[in-house]
């Protein structure tokens, strides 16, 4: 389903992506786990048309994201790890974009927006500005938004980012039914160990821009000789604190409320 | 085509629910109605130019037209900011539709700007000969808006953030504007400011406007229309090119 090949982004003489290479099969749930800066959402970026590789090759569904841009587009659904909402729409606004969209039919349409809506339990408040939301709102809103149309494969950057256990455990057996049901494949990242080890079949693990393990988690821990998820994470990648870039993003929102 | 109207909508509704950036965007243009208008409108009249206040109103028009379409446009950058860019980017459409999309609703959003403060003129004394003309008015109010918003779309498609909105403020929208014979006369200009007023693309806007509201046209108004709507083909080419490149 997700066929890459010495993949490799270069920002200037940095290289974000080095070289990698794994793939993921049809309605396999992997995850893609690493430290901050890792690599791993600009690895989503690519695989999602988003950003252009500099080298290596990538096929979606059987589909090249430079290429066939528009009919991988059609493949994948995707939630991605920082806000992508209207603040200005209301809840039902912004899922209805999005259902137009993605062109989901209209007989389906309001029927499964208003199942999300409950699911994610919004419903009451669809017709309230997304800019009155709390934080863990936003992100069901956006979780719920990415499963409006049902893609061959999702991709999740940090889904659950920020929520409670309950919201979390709720979120995941509701993808796990998509995928089971559909056959829907899952790729996500996350920094919930657990959450990897409980969800995925597959686990890769990507530092510095390069793939330093891939397998499932008790593969993991045998190869490291760990006895947890965690401990084979930190044995593979370190233990150091990375530190990420600031983008110029917290310039902006001071700017947005001076207008 | 739902694509295209869900874009376009998308844009009104963010229009409609800012009644302060209305507002806002109301003042400056009233400003130099009244300040202008009456202040220079007698000094016009004795230097034999006839009524300022009709002279003026189509200059004025174009001045809200262009600050609401260019802003429309650089709105992308915003977009990209939050992140909502993104959310249109990954969506199996093409980006040519989100581009006209987005161009149409900001274009929509600027003439409704530009029609505001013509009706707003009516309050400084400027009246219509009669209402045949309106529908013509509007149509070029829209080409001017067209123009400005993908002039802006192209520009946000560039930039990485609004920190150089600032520059695009003082050295693009500011002598568009003022250089555009908005405010003044194009006869008997110094050659220099002749030669700058015909390189800009407003100036043929503001003159084709001024020459249906208020029957008086430098260019002509078929120049003025002949240009403006080749500028306009050719900046939404630009603005299409320079969109379906951004990357995030």
């Amino acid at each position: 389903m997700i066929d890459v090949k010495n993949l490799t982004k270069k920002f200037k003489e940095f290289k974000a992506v080095d070289d990698i290479s794994f793939s993921v099969k049809e309605g396999e749930i992997f995850a893609f786990l690493g430290p901050n800066g890792a690599g791993k959402s600009t690895t989503i970026k690519m695989l999602t048309t988003l950003l252009r590789p500099t080298g290596g090759s990538i096929s979606i569904n059987g589909h090249d994201p430079i290429k066939n841009q528009d009919e991988v587009r059609r493949s994948f659904g995707i939630v991605f790890q920082d806000p992508s909402l209207d603040d200005e729409l209301t809840a039902l606004e912004n899922m209805e974009f999005h259902a137009i969209l993605y062109r989901v039919p209209k007989e389906i349409r309001k029927g499964r927006i208003e199942q999300l809506l409950k699911f994610v339990e919004l419903w009451d408040r669809k017709d309230e500005f997304v800019k009155n939301f709390s934080g863990g709102m936003k992100r069901r809103l956006e979780v719920a938004r990415g499963l409006i149309h049902h893609p061959k494969i999702l991709f999740l950057d940090e889904p659950t980012l920020g929520l409670d256990p309950q919201t979390r455990n709720h979120i995941w057996t509701h993808i796990k039914g998509l995928n089971q049901e559909e056959k829907m494949t899952v790729f996500f990242t996350t920094h919930y160990m657990e959450e990897a080890e409980k969800v995925a079949q597959r686990i890769a693990i990507i530092d510095h821009g390069k793939i330093v393990a891939v397998g499932t988690s008790e593969e993991l821990k045998q190869k490291t000789k760990t006895n947890s998820l965690e401990e084979a994470f930190l044995a593979l990648t370190g233990t150091t604190i990375r530190e990420e870039q600031a983008g110029s993003t917290d310039w902006m929102r001071k700017m947005r409320r001076v207008h | 085509m739902n694509t295209i109207y869900i874009l376009w909508l998308r844009q009104l509704k963010r229009y409609f629910r800012s009644k302060s950036r209305i507002i806002g965007s109301l003042g400056q243009p009233l400003l130099f109605l009244v300040a202008l208008g009456f202040g220079l409108g007698p000094v016009f009249q004795k230097a034999g130019g006839g009524n300022y206040i009709e002279f003026l109103v189509p200059g004025v028009i174009s001045m809200g037209i262009i600050f609401t379409a260019l802003f429309s446009g650089i709105e992308i950058i915003w977009d990209r900011q939050f992140g909502f860019l993104k959310e249109t980017l990954v969506a199996p459409t093409s980006r040519l539709e989100i581009m006209i999309g987005r161009t149409l609703g900001g274009a929509t959003v600027a003439s409704l700007q530009g029609i505001i403060i013509l009706v707003l003129s009516f309050l400084v004394g400027f009246r219509l000969e009669n209402l045949i003309i309106l529908p013509f008015a509007l149509f070029f109010i829209f080409l001017i808006a067209l123009l400005f918003t993908a002039l802006g779309t192209a520009i946000a498609s560039v930039l990485q953030d609004m920190q150089g909105f600032q520059l695009i403020m003082n050295f693009l929208v500011m002598p568009l504007f003022f250089l555009s014979g908005a405010l003044f006369p194009l006869e008997g200009l110094p050659p220099f400011l002749e030669i700058i007023a015909r390189a800009d693309p407003l100036s043929y806007g503001v003159d084709g406007l001024r020459g249906i509201l208020a029957n008086n046209s430098h260019f002509g108004l078929g120049l003025d229309f002949l240009i403006l709507s080749m500028i306009t083909v050719v900046i939404l080419l630009i603005g299409s090119y320079l969109f379906s490149k951004i990357e995030i």
